[in-house]
Parts: structure tokens; C-alpha cells; sequence
């Protein structure tokens, strides 16, 4: 084996190491009174910016009605085909609405696409990242848990304005 | 032949077509949403304006006959400009509420927006409010926003269903499409508008809101609801139908179905009175067994009876196929001679537009393939006369409910000591059957049926069964049947545990010992073609889309 030239032979100063050793603790005590990055999840939880792709949800107005018209683009596009939408009509001014909307949770992989795509602000990318199952279908999410209230949803909604 | 310069490409055409017909038989499309091949001329849309040199103005391309030597442009720089005017004009009163309108994926307007249009508007007024969610008769609704006043609804009541029903009112921005005072758009063929209306204006009110699309598989298949044996598209999602719609065939339907064919036809195979694997009588009640024992049950309680004792009932429902290997079972296998199938003729309830009297699709067919009783065996009057005196005790009915068809015979079918039935759905028969195969639907197999023409057609199989799957059996495909699993609740199709009628002959005559070697039907099809005349050197590449004429004399009456 061919020994390698070092590039640079260390100092007298590097070879006793002490004064390395106290320049790296003297950087750990000062982290040590700096405010922690860390949090003690899950006894705190940590709130995403508006920016965050958590689990999509549908966006409820205050009146109770949902603003999610059935087109169905957001399955069209999704490419994880994660969504499953089932239109019917109603006596509303706009005419479908859905009457299952199912998304698959282990199939989403949190793209966004879907929010991207739908032309009534409906579906939106909530903060919502904590998601654990014990079976498959439990990870289908129906409508019922899907529709959240808008004032829940007004940061991302403002976030969308401004950058979508 | 008169010769026409379209953009550069000399065509020729015959005299007395117009530019677009010119254009569109040698294979250049010019837009349009008025102009029909098959409905007058009406010229209002001018969407297909074109550029023809020598004229002072641009001329529109569906009212303007071509002349010999005639130079027209279709992307011209005029021309594209007034093509852009024209669509920012139509848009200027359409609604944007595509994510709601169930044409969306299959709008002529959206295609010409996406193609034509620069995609700008000027118009910054309020726009026009019409009536929406009409009903203009049984099947159609209208939604007055969307129009676009291309009248081709208003020249199809008139031109081919022969009925003045629509109309338009007021002017200008403000034209809508009314029904005549006391009238309802409610002719045999009403739901044909909403497959020519280049928007969705006319909706189908039994397809409404049910899926998009581009969710769905479309085959192209035949309806099974008359002797004309319109060419049909079949429209299925989750292995469901939910639409059917024409399929263009000059020598047969043209561009138009009836509205009975389109929504009476397919119900039954989503039904949940499907027969769900074979069921054999035990203590009174249908219990579900396995083949191999129905097929063993078959052969024992056939044999029980004397060669004279059973007759056999062929369908004009089933597939030239199955009526083939029916009489191959009935009279070579077996050996009886009584073998007929069903008419259902009603007279006065066909016209002369598509819809026949003979209400089976493949009854000349079935002829051809000889159901029909050997000599001095009994034809089906006789047959049923005989059950009635106890000469024939055992019966073999494919695909046909006896009783549905006339009432009275269920005295005579209750007389019988056996009655194997060949069933899609539970119904009359099933309740006194001793033996239930589980037939296929006439969408849920391949095979070919003769219509009243003698012009031989394929069916093909849209809904796969437990016999027959969609991707390995090479049947058509969605996004969703290919990527879908058995996870998915879309995934989760429902299936039946059915076969095809020539399916279960065949094994039924292999339980009879005598070896059929057919893997499918189109191994019965080259088959047949050998052995009868009439289907001779056809074969199902040459039948294709658009079927075969045989050569045979066919009845001229009106049937």
C-alpha cells in the first residue's frame, strides 16, 4: 500500500489536542444557555407554517355548506389516485356536490397537486400531520373527517393567494 | 372530378359538396359546431369560417358548395383571426362552470376554446341569465345558460325524428330553446340531442352528475334492444354501466340509437337479481353448487328422460355462437329433435327510422344457425302444446324468460318434470327451474349477432365476469381498472360468477363425453364458418367495428 502525503502535517498546537477540546466545550456551553430548537413532541406540538403540506381537507363554509362541487379534477390528477369523488345534484345554485368523497390516506403522498388543480378552493393542505392506523380501512378518510371550517383553514388559504 | 385547393393540398370531391364535407372526407377538419354530416345546413355558428381566394370575404365553410379550382385557406392569418373572434363571441354569454357541467372532457366548446381561441376576453359586462335545470321531456334536461344556439337539437326533431318538439325564442343575446306550447321533447329519439349538442345544454337526466368521462372505459358493442342491432359505445366504470351511447355506422344506424335501446338495455346486468354461480333445486329451495356437480347433475337428470321426452329452447338474445353449439348439443350430442327459440314480435311498435317490430337482436341469426326443429321434431308452439299433454316432460330453455313473454304459459311450464334454464337474472323461469346455469349478459362476452339486414356484428365484453377478465382478455381499460387493487374500494369490483351460454354447452357435452375443443368464441365463429354456407371465409378480424354483410336473402318485409 501506498502511504498518502497529508496535505498538511499538524502543529505542535493541534497535536496536543487540549486546546481543541476546550474551543469545542466552550461552543457546547454556549448552546447550553442558548433557547432550545428541539420540543418535547408529543407532549408539545409543533405548528407548521402556512406553507406546510399536511393531510388535504375540505374546506366548510360558515353556513354548513361545503364548497367542494364534485368535478372531480382533484382525482383526475392526483397521481397516487388517491382520491375517489361521487357527484349527485342538489337544489343549490351550484348544482353537484359530493355525495362520497373518499381520500385513501396511504395512498396520498401530500403533493398538493389536488389543491392546485381545484377551481373552488375547496381542497386545501391542512397542518395536520399526525396520521397513524392500525388497519387499511381506517385509513380511508370520508367526508366526515375531510370537512373542516373555514376559519380553520384561513392562514393556508391566505398563503395560496398570495404565492399559488 | 372536380378538383379544390384546401392549404395547399389539391383534393378532389363530387359535385354539389360543400368545403367542410370536401375537407372532412379527404381527412382536414374545420371547426364547427352547427354543421352535422347528417342534419341540414343551418350556418350559424361561424365558427368554420375560411379564407377563399378570389372572394371578397372570409365565407363559411358548411354553406359554401365548392368549385373546381376553388382555393381555400384554413389557417390563414384571416382566418385564424376570425376563428378567435368568433369563439371570444360564443364565450362571451357561456357560463364558466365546467367543473360542474357533466360535458366537461367531451365538449366541443372546450376543445375549440383550448385549440382556436387565444383564450382572452373583453367583455366585462354581466352576462346573460337563462333558464337552467329545464325539463324539456322524460330524458332531457336543457340548461338554458350553456346554450349556444347552434340549433342542431331543433333540426334533429325535425329532420330525423320527424317531430316538430323545439324551437327557438326571443333574439338576439337573449335566444333560448323551448318546447311548443303544450309539447315535450319527448319523440322515440330525444336523447340523440344530447349526444349531437356540442356543449351541455342537453344533458342525459338517467346519466346526470354519474361520472365524468374520462373516468370510464368505453367498448364498442351492438345494443341488444331490436333486430337493427344499432352499433353502440358501452360506458363502464368500477365494472358497472352507466351509459350507452350510438356509435356511427352508415350501413346501419347512422349516427343515432333509440331512447328505449339506450336506457332499457343495460339495467339488468348491474341488477342485483343477477344469478350468481349455478344452482341446483334441493328440497324446494335453489341451492349454489360447484360446476363439475352441476354439470354431473345435468347429464344424470338429462339421461333420465327419453330422447323424445326433452326439447330445447334456443334465444335470439344469445350470440350466434351459442345458438350454434346449442344445436350442435341439442340435435348431434343428445340426439333430440325438438329445438325452436322464441319470436317477439310487436306489431306496430316499430317505424322507419331504426326501431324493428322483431324486438331480438340476433333472431335471423339464430335462424342461420339452425334453431329450429329437426324434421318431424316439434317447432315451439308444439313444443309447448306437447309439455301441456305430458309428451315432452323435460325442457332446456337458454336466455329466454318464457313466461315474461306470454303469461299463460306458466301453467304449462309447471307441468314439467325437468327445466334446466340458462339465466342472467332470477326471474320467472329460475322459479320453477330444477337447474340454473349462470348465463353471461350480452356484456359480459364475445361473440356476433346477424340484425335484421343479415349484416353480422361483434359483441364484445365491457364487464368482466369471474370467466372473463379485463386485462388478460384484452377488454378496454380505464385509469382506474389498470392501476386499481384489491385495497381500494374503488378497486373492489363487484364480478359475477357467470359464463358465456356456448361456455357452458361446451362443458356440459364434455360431461356428456363427447369433446368440444373450444377456448373461446371465437374458435366456435371459425367453426361455424366452416360448416354453414351463409357465414362462409368470415372470420371476426373481417367482421371488425363495423360488422359484414352476408350474402343471403333477407326478408323485405317490415319485421
Amino acid at each position: 500500500m501506498i502511504q498518502k502525503k497529508r496535505l498538511k502535517d499538524l502543529t505542535l498546537l493541534e497535536k496536543l489536542y487540549i486546546p481543541e477540546i476546550v474551543k469545542g466545550m466552550s461552543l457546547t456551553f454556549q448552546n447550553m444557555f442558548r433557547p432550545a430548537f428541539t420540543m418535547e413532541y408529543p407532549e408539545v406540538k409543533f405548528v407548521p407554517p402556512a406553507s406546510y403540506r399536511g393531510r388535504p381537507v375540505l374546506a366548510l363554509e360558515e353556513n354548513g355548506e361545503e364548497r367542494c362541487v364534485a368535478c372531480g379534477l382533484c382525482a383526475r390528477i392526483c397521481p397516487a389516485l388517491a382520491i375517489e369523488v361521487q357527484a349527485a345534484e342538489t337544489d343549490r345554485e351550484k348544482e353537484r356536490y359530493p355525495e362520497k368523497f373518499e381520500i385513501n390516506m396511504l395512498r396520498c403522498i401530500f403533493c398538493g397537486f389536488c389543491e392546485d388543480v381545484c377551481p373552488e378552493e375547496a381542497i386545501l393542505m391542512s397542518k395536520d400531520y399526525e396520521l397513524a392506523f392500525s388497519n387499511r380501512e381506517d385509513a380511508i378518510f370520508g367526508k366526515d373527517k375531510l370537512l373542516t371550517p373555514v376559519s380553520k383553514l384561513k392562514d393556508r388559504i391566505e398563503f395560496l393567494r398570495l404565492y399559488k | 372530378m372536380p378538383k379544390i385547393i384546401i392549404d395547399g393540398k389539391e383534393i378532389e370531391f363530387q359535385h354539389g359538396q360543400t368545403i367542410i364535407q370536401a375537407a372532412k372526407d379527404n381527412g382536414i377538419d374545420i371547426p364547427h359546431f352547427c354543421w352535422h354530416p347528417s342534419l341540414s345546413v343551418s350556418g350559424n355558428c361561424r365558427v368554420c369560417l375560411v379564407e377563399v381566394e378570389k372572394m371578397p370575404k372570409l365565407v363559411i365553410a358548411c354553406a359554401t358548395i365548392a368549385a373546381d379550382g376553388m382555393v381555400v385557406h384554413t389557417q390563414s392569418e384571416k382566418t385564424l383571426s376570425a376563428r378567435n373572434a368568433v369563439m371570444e363571441f360564443i364565450l362571451i354569454n357561456h357560463p364558466l362552470d365546467c367543473p360542474i357541467c357533466d360535458e366537461a372532457g367531451e365538449c366541443k366548446l372546450q376543445d375549440y376554446t383550448y385549440q382556436h381561441s387565444v383564450g382572452e376576453s373583453r367583455f366585462t359586462e354581466t352576462k346573460q341569465q337563462k333558464d337552467k335545470r329545464v325539463e324539456l321531456g322524460p330524458h332531457v334536461m336543457f340548461d338554458g345558460d350553456r346554450c349556444i344556439s347552434c340549433s342542431r337539437c331543433i333540426r334533429f326533431c325535425d329532420e330525423i325524428a320527424g317531430e316538430n318538439q323545439l324551437t327557438f325564442i326571443k333574439r338576439g343575446d337573449r335566444v333560448t330553446i323551448v318546447t311548443f306550447p303544450g309539447k315535450q321533447l319527448d319523440n322515440p329519439y330525444s336523447l340523440n340531442v344530447t349526444d349531437i349538442c356540442p356543449v351541455g345544454a342537453l344533458t342525459n337526466r338517467d346519466f346526470r352528475f354519474k361520472s365524468r368521462v374520462w373516468e370510464m372505459s368505453s367498448t364498442k358493442t351492438i345494443c341488444p334492444g331490436c333486430a337493427r342491432g344499432c352499433n353502440i359505445e358501452m360506458w363502464v366504470r368500477s365494472n358497472e354501466i352507466l351509459r350507452l351511447t350510438p356509435r356511427q355506422n352508415d350501413n346501419v344506424n347512422s349516427y343515432w340509437m333509440c331512447d328505449t335501446g339506450r336506457l332499457e338495455t343495460f339495467k339488468f346486468v348491474n341488477d342485483e337479481s343477477r344469478v350468481n354461480g349455478s344452482h341446483i333445486r334441493r328440497e324446494g329451495k335453489l341451492t349454489k353448487v360447484g360446476w363439475d356437480e352441476v354439470f354431473a347433475a345435468s347429464v344424470s337428470e338429462l339421461k333420465s328422460f327419453n330422447k323424445d321426452e326433452v326439447a330445447f329452447i334456443g334465444s335470439a338474445y344469445s350470440t350466434v355462437e351459442d345458438n350454434f353449439l346449442l344445436t350442435k348439443f341439442a340435435k348431434s350430442v343428445f340426439g333430440s329433435k325438438h329445438l325452436d327459440f322464441p319470436r317477439q314480435i310487436i306489431s306496430g311498435s316499430g317505424d322507419d327510422i331504426l326501431i324493428r317490430e322483431d324486438k331480438r337482436p340476433n333472431s335471423l341469426g339464430s335462424e342461420l344457425v339452425g334453431v329450429k326443429p329437426s324434421s318431424n321434431g316439434l317447432d315451439f308452439d308444439q313444443i309447448m302444446e306437447a309439455i301441456d299433454e305430458g309428451k315432452i316432460k323435460a325442457l332446456y330453455v337458454v336466455e329466454e324468460d318464457l313466461i315474461k313473454l306470454n303469461p299463460e304459459l306458466e301453467n304449462i311450464i309447471a307441468k314439467l318434470d325437468l327445466l334446466i334454464v340458462h339465466a342472467s337474472n332470477f326471474n320467472n323461469m329460475t322459479k320453477f327451474a330444477n337447474i340454473v346455469f349462470p348465463a353471461s349478459t350480452y356484456a359480459e362476452k364475445n361473440g356476433t349477432w346477424v340484425n335484421f339486414e343479415g349484416r353480422v356484428q361483434r359483441i364484445r365484453p365491457a364487464v368482466s365476469t369471474f370467466d372473463i377478465d379485463r386485462s388478460l382478455d384484452g377488454m378496454s381499460m380505464s385509469r382506474l381498472d389498470k392501476f386499481g387493487t384489491e385495497y381500494d374500494r374503488w378497486g373492489k369490483v363487484k364480478k359475477t360468477e357467470a359464463r358465456s351460454t356456448w361456455r357452458i354447452l361446451s362443458g356440459l357435452a364434455n360431461a356428456f363425453g363427447t369433446k368440444y375443443k373450444y377456448s373461446m368464441a371465437e374458435d366456435v365463429f371459425t367453426d361455424l364458418a366452416k360448416s354453414i354456407d351463409s357465414f362462409k371465409d368470415l372470420d371476426y378480424d373481417v367482421i371488425g367495428e363495423l360488422g359484414a354483410q352476408l350474402k343471403i336473402k333477407t326478408h323485405t318485409a317490415k319485421v
